[in-house]
């Protein structure tokens, strides 16, 4: 039947398979002809048949071509079985979704990127993507915070985020082990420790639920402005198409308006932090 | 001529000639005060004189399993998207249901469009029949202004004892009463009966239903997120979704994979779902954006009378009393607009006396 089903998936291939954690595997993508052609913060919905479909942020940035990256804790029925994929195999794929980073507005500003555990999956996209335009951007800090260091994604990549002369990386955990030489405490330790121009600086804070609300209440006392803190809200982004319901958020429907917000637009909903 | 006149006697006629061409549903008596939108052959199954159907029309617009795709995984992800219409005509719709449909219509023609969706409205025939009083106690259409037709129909009927008068809204419409050669043009009597008519329904339907002018409601709303109405609610819902369902402008969904017993084979459907199901927010991280069922009874009242004012510009309610008549807890959305303006201090007993609103002229 020749229609235009807003329901209708690309062919996804899977390029490579890599466990990053005990729980997180990283998929590459790519669509057989073209590129997936995402903004930072955007999402996609990933099928397999029989199985269902999922919202994922997609982890890579869009300055890497050809191909694109899934970072999928397993928690479900679907990312179960994504888990049990290798290269070769076939997902389906629709969007991307969502209104993602403004990136045009950020260019020229500092940034201060806050994530936390998770969170570092859909904003190393922006981060990726703005080391790999670095000139166009001011002063560049990196705070990441987990729970503890067994959980930490992107070690080499970290790694060389910390090297870097042109960014400043800081990272935390709440629970330390034996090997740890980093940081203890949660991630709003790390804040109070940053120096920043608060009128050129662009807060972006991708994490858990709960953490917005400590991370926002920290970036307001270093005086950055409300429309200046980007946030990414997580929601059970169903359909994709602002209609199944499921990601509302007062009128707001996530998947569409969203995920990246800024705290002024958001802060008199009720419900949204 | 937009209004035309169908005798008493020639309402099963109407119903044959539209059955030769499409299926015709209307709302058919099931028993003690329970009506349902069934397909008829002819008139004599019809019941106009209806209080809502336990489900409003919108089955016929989305039902509540519909295929989306069917897939054959033999050979990897193989999906062909379904779009299923069926031609229909829908016999003997209220104005609050009329309602209904013009909300679904907004929500689905927004981009990006939903085609299923659309394919089955465009397949539809609407005509409309005048409530010419209330049907119920739980109706409060007056408060919504949904108590005499504002269009989303392609013919609407009216009773005037005798025969029926019928507007004419669109060339659907329009090509029914040429090619059914039942009717006869109106004369200016018939149309004055009509005014008379209307003009009995505004002393029927005086005032608010309930004690808040219309265009108070947004406000109202404003104030009362942390009311304590949605704490009474809480203790009462037992989440059911009922309300939900029964709702003419409820149209959230779930997407829903059923493999074949061959399990490569299958097909992925929506299904109705609710935002009054515990897990409707839950996200695969285990965090549950309502979890309360006060919170969730609070979503679906924003829902109705406050989100879809920025988007819309009208209330999503209505006013067809169908969540308060389906509540297995008594939830009254009377009642509990009542609570609210009462916790709020807006009470007006006046309200919807003199609208601001004029009331539309019988003859257009």
């Amino acid at each position: 039947m020749n229609t235009k089903s807003p329901y209708q998936i690309k062919i996804g291939k899977i390029l490579s398979v890599k466990q990053m954690t005990s729980m997180e595997k990283m998929f590459e993508i790519a669509l057989p002809g073209e590129d997936l052609s995402h903004a930072p913060g955007q999402f996609v919905e990933v099928s397999l048949l029989g199985i269902g479909e999922a919202p994922l942020s997609v982890s890579s940035s869009p300055t890497k071509q050809g191909s694109f990256e899934l970072v999928v804790r397993k928690v479900g029925k679907l990312t179960g079985a994504l888990h049990k994929l290798k290269a070769g195999d076939e997902v389906g794929i629709r969007g991307p979704f969502g209104q993602g980073f403004p990136v045009r507005i950020l260019e020229g500003n500092d940034l201060l990127f806050v994530a936390g555990g998770l969170g570092i999956v859909p904003l190393r996209s922006l981060i990726n993507f703005v080391i790999g335009n670095r000139k166009n951007f001011g002063k560049v800090d990196i705070l990441l915070g987990c729970r503890n260091p067994k959980e930490m994604l992107f070690h080499e990549e970290l790694a060389g985020w910390k090297e870097r002369l042109d960014v400043n990386f800081n990272c935390t955990v709440d629970k330390a082990d034996p090997d740890w030489k980093g940081n203890v405490g949660l991630i709003t330790s790390l804040i109070p420790g940053v120096t920043l121009d608060s009128e050129r600086t662009f807060a972006v804070v991708v994490g858990p639920p709960i953490m917005y609300k400590f991370v926002i209440m920290k970036l307001l006392d270093k005086n950055i402005p409300e429309r200046q803190i980007l946030i990414s809200l997580e929601r059970h982004m169903k359909c994709g198409l602002g209609k199944c319901g499921h990601c509302q958020i007062g009128n707001t429907y996530c998947c569409q308006d969203g995920p990246v917000f800024t705290y002024e637009k958001v802060k008199a909903i009720g419900g949204a932090i | 001529m937009q209004y035309n006149l169908l005798n008493k006697n020639q309402l099963n006629d109407l119903i044959s000639f539209l059955a030769r061409e499409q299926k015709v549903v209307a709302p058919v008596a099931q028993g003690l005060n329970n009506y349902a939108f069934t397909e008829i052959k002819n008139g004599i199954q019809a019941t106009l004189n209806y209080i809502p159907t336990t489900l409003p029309p919108k089955k016929y617009f989305m039902p509540q399993r519909e295929t989306l795709a069917t897939y054959d995984t033999t050979q990897g992800q193989n999906m062909d998207p379904v779009v299923e219409h069926e031609k229909v005509a829908l016999f003997g719709v209220h104005t609050c249901d009329l309602a209904g449909i013009q909300c679904l219509n907004m929500v689905f023609s927004e981009k990006p469009k939903d085609q299923n969706y659309l394919a089955r409205k465009n397949a539809i025939t609407i005509i409309g029949y005048e409530c010419n009083a209330y049907c119920d106690r739980f109706a409060s259409c007056r408060l919504v202004h949904n108590h005499t037709p504002n269009g989303g129909y392609d013919l609407f009927m009216t009773n005037l004892g005798d025969k029926f008068i019928l507007h004419v809204n669109t060339p659907a419409g329009e090509k029914i009463i040429e090619r059914s050669h039942l009717f006869s043009l109106a004369a200016k009597a018939d149309l004055a009966a009509l005014e008379r008519l209307r003009q009995k329904k505004r002393e029927i339907f005086e005032k608010n239903e309930i004690p808040i002018e219309h265009e108070k409601i947004p406000e109202l709303f404003d104030k009362s997120y942390q009311s304590k109405v949605w704490a009474d609610l809480d203790k009462r819902c037992v989440a059911c979704g009922n309300c939900t369902n029964v709702c003419p402008s409820c149209y959230c969904f779930d997407v829903i994979d059923e493999p074949n017993l061959d399990l490569t084979t299958g097909r992925r459907y929506r299904q109705w779902d609710s935002c009054q199901n515990e897990t409707f927010a839950k996200v695969a991280g285990g965090e549950n954006f309502r979890k309360e069922r006060g919170a969730r009874q609070r979503h679906r009242y924003y829902r109705k009378f406050r989100f879809p004012i920025e988007k819309f510009s009208r209330f999503f309610c209505t006013g067809c009393g169908r969540c308060s008549r389906a509540c297995m807890a008594k939830i009254d959305l009377k009642e509990t607009l009542v609570s609210l303006i009462k916790e709020q201090g807006m009470e007006n007993p006046n309200a919807g006396r003199q609208s601001t609103i004029a009331e539309k002229p019988a003859t257009f």
